[in-house]
């Protein structure tokens, strides 16, 4: 990585998403410089989730353009902006829950440990040793979110904060440069949800880039070093913590919509 | 019969395709009306076409009641083995799936034709045309009085079902089941109670449209799955839970069948409709009035 | 889901392997290698079945076309042009896999009840054409004469020799399944069960996989299909309709779909039954398959193999009661 000139990871430029009649994005353009923790956050409805939805590749936005590395995603399905380095957690958790934790997080090894349908058929030696490698990566990652001990627990066992802290194990199984967090915090109590903060601000610490959708406020101004603010599909802000917590229209938007 | 030209025989099948195509929009009216209310295909839609056939072949000419009699009592026989459908094979699942529910009424569906095939046993049954079989003659074309019967019915279900929908408070209250049953349960909407009452509505739908094609048709235990399917087709081409979808889906579906076994093939009949429906799953899965937000609107 | 272990795969092979010798000792079940013959045959398509529906989650009510397709290419290419049977049977799997590809890639992006009615419409179309190409397929008369198997000047002329030979591709199609459920691409297709959403954004490509299963089982069904023209030497559409490929679902659903063995247990229950043990009810067995059907979607979600767990469960809640 080079410091010197910070480069952008991801950059989303006149992005307008439209359902029918609906105009859940227009045009809130902003940039993610590589390595930082970055926040989008808005009301309800602010069209967080669908531009989650839009950079990876879920939705193909009806304008505009998101470049990841400096490539236009556009033409890419999910599971190859997956494969090119972008990962994500869902609002609501998506595990596969009859699977296993282990299972889970092997999953997410799929794209960087390429087997073939033919070669595990048959048992062949190397698809052999490609398990074994996929069950220590998964291993290790599971040390590293700090539930080792549960390895073999069906994923539908365990209480939401775990079940939230396994699926982003399972995303950084695919070894991401990005990745992208729903609502990590969501539902948690407080200990999971410092827990929640350390593990994101320790997976900053590896070189990887965070993008988080979040309501805790607490949470945002803690680990944050950018926050963009949504609403209604448009942006109405952006920059640092502190520039962000004392700007007018921010907190107009906030009390406007809640109170 | 020279004197029949191609531009008589088209007419010909234009008239016994809306005819056939009004009993394939009849079922997929009842297609609709269950997955508008329970997000279900019932698979054992043609069952009970079958049943309003052979039930009514039994009432009125082997028990020799008259048919103004014997009509209803078997569109509420029929009525009756859809109520018990949902109590006894879609009701009891615990968990229901997608999966689960398919394969439920695939066994229901099953059950039904073999007891019919142990009741009525493998031979088709004829029963009288409501109103004699003096064919009209229009445009060299042999018009059966009973085809006005079944397009009449056609006419007469989407009528009243526009009604129900709009203007009574349980029609309303499952069109609400529809769009959201868990505000519907909120409001005070019992949404079991609903779904029976779809599967009884769809049931006796299907039973019209069995009474009023055996006239024309026959009928025998057997019938089902393949009505069922043609309905589907004309469901899924009109757009699956749009009321007139099902009506337009079901005549052109009709149509198709009837011109293709006419002037390509007879031996390929049923296939014809077969390859629209795939045609149509594969190219506009969300069929002709296919746009989500307007058939949900478009309720008659 | 859990690891199958070799014991288990040992056992059912010593079973196999001395199923003949003891049927041929005991008269009442003289005719049960025969018997077993069919369940064979029905096992390489309900382990393809169980793989698409059980684990992959995606539904095919039009597998009889495939077992169809294999055993029309087989009798075809045998009868009328005299090619060696292996061979065709080869050709007989490209084909049915072609088919597969072609039928599988847009079906598979349609769900549930689309899915399924659109399996359940090409079946139809193909027993259609079973009928209908009467200078190919002999129409409803079906075709005779399909020559039977060898193997290297090897004649398999007796019902004994023709198990073997089934029971050996079936255990290793077995094996293969087994490998590959216990592998990545096993993880994968579960994962497209649970969340085609969360499959993909971790990576796998799902339509990729669902295709590749859905062509995989059609291949299964396509390898019985030749078996079976090869071991009763005539063939009819009647064996193809849908309800062949609804009795393929009964097999799966009353074994258990998620679970290998599942597919097997089915295959040989139902096999018996209509071979054998429901002839008193002739054709009326049609209401004994829907009842069973019934039964088990209500009360055995997971089939056969799922009681042991099922009653599992209902003894340590009970004994949570008292």
């Amino acid at each position: 990585m080079n410091d010197t000139t910070a480069e952008n990871i991801l950059e989303v430029q006149g992005v307008v998403m439209a359902f029918g009649g609906l105009m859940a994005l227009f045009k809130p353009d902003f940039k993610v410089k590589r390595g930082i923790i970055k926040a989008i956050i808005g009301p309800n409805g602010a069209g967080k989730t669908t531009l989650f939805n839009i950079i990876t590749g879920f939705f193909t936005p009806t304008e505009g353009t998101v470049r990841f590395k400096g490539r236009s995603i556009k033409k890419f399905k999910t599971h190859e902006i997956a494969a090119r380095g972008i990962s994500r957690t869902f609002q609501t958790v998506e595990l596969f829950g009859n699977m296993t934790v282990l299972e889970n997080v092997m999953l997410g090894c799929h794209t960087r440990v390429p087997t073939s349908f033919m070669a595990s058929g048959f048992r062949l030696p190397g698809a052999k040793r490609k398990e074994e490698e996929m069950r220590d990566r998964a291993l290790n990652i599971l040390k590293f979110i700090g539930l080792a001990d549960k390895f073999e627990e069906p994923a539908d066992n365990l209480p939401l904060g775990q079940q939230k802290m396994l699926e982003i194990g399972r995303a950084l199984a695919t070894e991401p440069e990005l990745i992208c967090l729903d609502e990590p915090a969501a539902g948690l109590n407080e200990t999971e949800t410092y827990v929640a903060s350390s593990l994101i601000k320790a997976i900053n610490a590896k070189g990887i880039t965070v993008l988080l959708v979040e309501h805790d406020m607490k949470v945002i101004m803690n680990i944050s070093d950018e926050i963009v603010v949504l609403n209604y599909g448009q942006k109405i802000a952006e920059g640092t913590p502190e520039a962000i917590r004392d700007n007018s229209t921010v907190i107009e938007a906030y009390l406007g919509s809640e109170a | 019969m020279e004197t029949i030209t191609l531009t008589g025989q088209i007419f010909q099948y234009l008239v016994t395709g809306i005819t056939v195509g009004s009993v394939y929009a009849m079922v997929a009216v009842g297609f609709n009306i269950i997955y508008n209310v329970t997000e279900i295909i019932n698979f054992a839609q043609g069952e009970f076409v079958m049943l309003g056939g052979l039930i009514m072949v039994f009432l009125h000419v082997a028990v020799g009641l008259p048919l103004i009699l014997a009509f209803p009592a078997t569109v509420a026989l029929v009525t009756l083995v859809g109520v018990l459908l949902d109590r006894l094979a879609i009701n009891p699942i615990r968990r229901p799936t997608v999966l689960s529910l398919i394969i439920a009424t695939i066994a229901a569906s099953i059950l039904i034709k073999g007891t019919a095939m142990f009741i009525w046993g493998k031979d088709p049954f004829d029963l009288p045309a409501f109103s004699g079989r003096d064919p009209i003659i229009v445009l060299g074309a042999v018009i059966q009085p009973q085809y006005f019967w079944v397009i009449g019915f056609l006419v007469l279900i989407v009528i009243v079902l526009t009604f129900f929908f709009e203007r009574t408070i349980i029609g309303k209250a499952m069109s609400a089941c529809a769009d959201n049953p868990d505000a519907a349960s909120l409001v005070g909407i019992d949404v079991k109670r609903m779904v029976l009452l779809s599967f009884a509505l769809s049931a006796a739908i299907g039973a019209v449209a069995g009474i009023t094609m055996t006239p024309i048709a026959l009928m025998e235990y057997d019938r089902g799955a393949m009505l069922a399917i043609k309905g589907f087709g004309a469901a899924v081409l009109g757009g699956l839970g749009s009321f007139p979808g099902a009506v337009i889906g079901g005549l052109i579906l009709g149509v198709i069948e009837s011109l293709g076994a006419g002037l390509i093939s007879s031996g390929y009949k049923d296939a014809f409709a077969l390859i629209v429906l795939l045609f149509v799953l594969f190219f506009k899965p969300s069929g002709i009035f296919g746009n989500i937000e307007i058939s949900k609107i478009k309720r008659f | 889901m859990l690891r199958i272990g070799k014991l288990p795969i040992a056992l059912f092979a010593g079973f196999i392997i001395i199923f003949p010798w003891v049927a041929g000792k005991v008269p009442a079940i003289g005719n049960y290698t025969d018997i077993m013959v069919f369940v064979g045959i029905y096992c390489l398509i309900t382990i393809g079945l169980g793989l698409l529906m059980g684990y992959a989650g995606q539904i095919s009510v039009g597998q009889a076309a495939f077992y169809g397709i294999g055993a029309y290419v087989s009798a075809i290419l045998t009868t009328r042009y005299g090619l060696n049977p292996w061979f065709c049977m080869f050709i007989a799997v490209l084909v049915t896999g072609t088919i597969a590809f072609l039928v599988g890639t847009p079906s598979l992006k349609l769900k549930g009840h689309y899915l399924a009615m659109a399996t359940l419409a090409f079946g139809i179309i193909v027993f259609i054409i079973f009928n209908e190409e009467i200078q190919w397929t002999g129409g409803p008369d079906g075709m005779a004469d399909i020559p039977g198997l060898s193997i290297f000047g090897f004649e398999l002329d007796s019902i004994e020799k023709y198990f073997y030979l089934v029971w050996g591709f079936v255990f290793v199609i077995l094996i293969f399944t087994i490998n590959v459920i216990q592998s990545d691409a096993g993880r994968a297709l579960r994962a497209i069960h649970t969340s085609e959403a969360a499959a993909n954004s971790m990576g796998v490509n799902v339509s990729k996989f669902k295709v590749l299963v859905f062509v995989y089982s059609a291949i299964l069904a396509s390898l019985a299909g030749s078996l079976y023209a090869h071991y009763l030497n005539f063939i009819n559409p009647s064996t193809f309709d849908l309800f062949f490929s609804i009795k393929l679902l009964i097999m799966i659903a009353l074994g258990g779909m998620y679970n290998i063995w599942g597919a097997i247990i089915g295959a040989g229950i139902i096999t018996f039954l209509s071979y054998e043990w429901l002839h008193y009810f002739e054709e009326f067995e049609v209401i004994v398959y829907g009842a069973i059907l019934l039964v088990v979607t209500i009360f055995l979600p997971n089939g056969l193999v799922g009681l042991p767990g099922m009653l599992k469960e209902l003894f340590v809640r009970q004994k949570s009661n008292e």
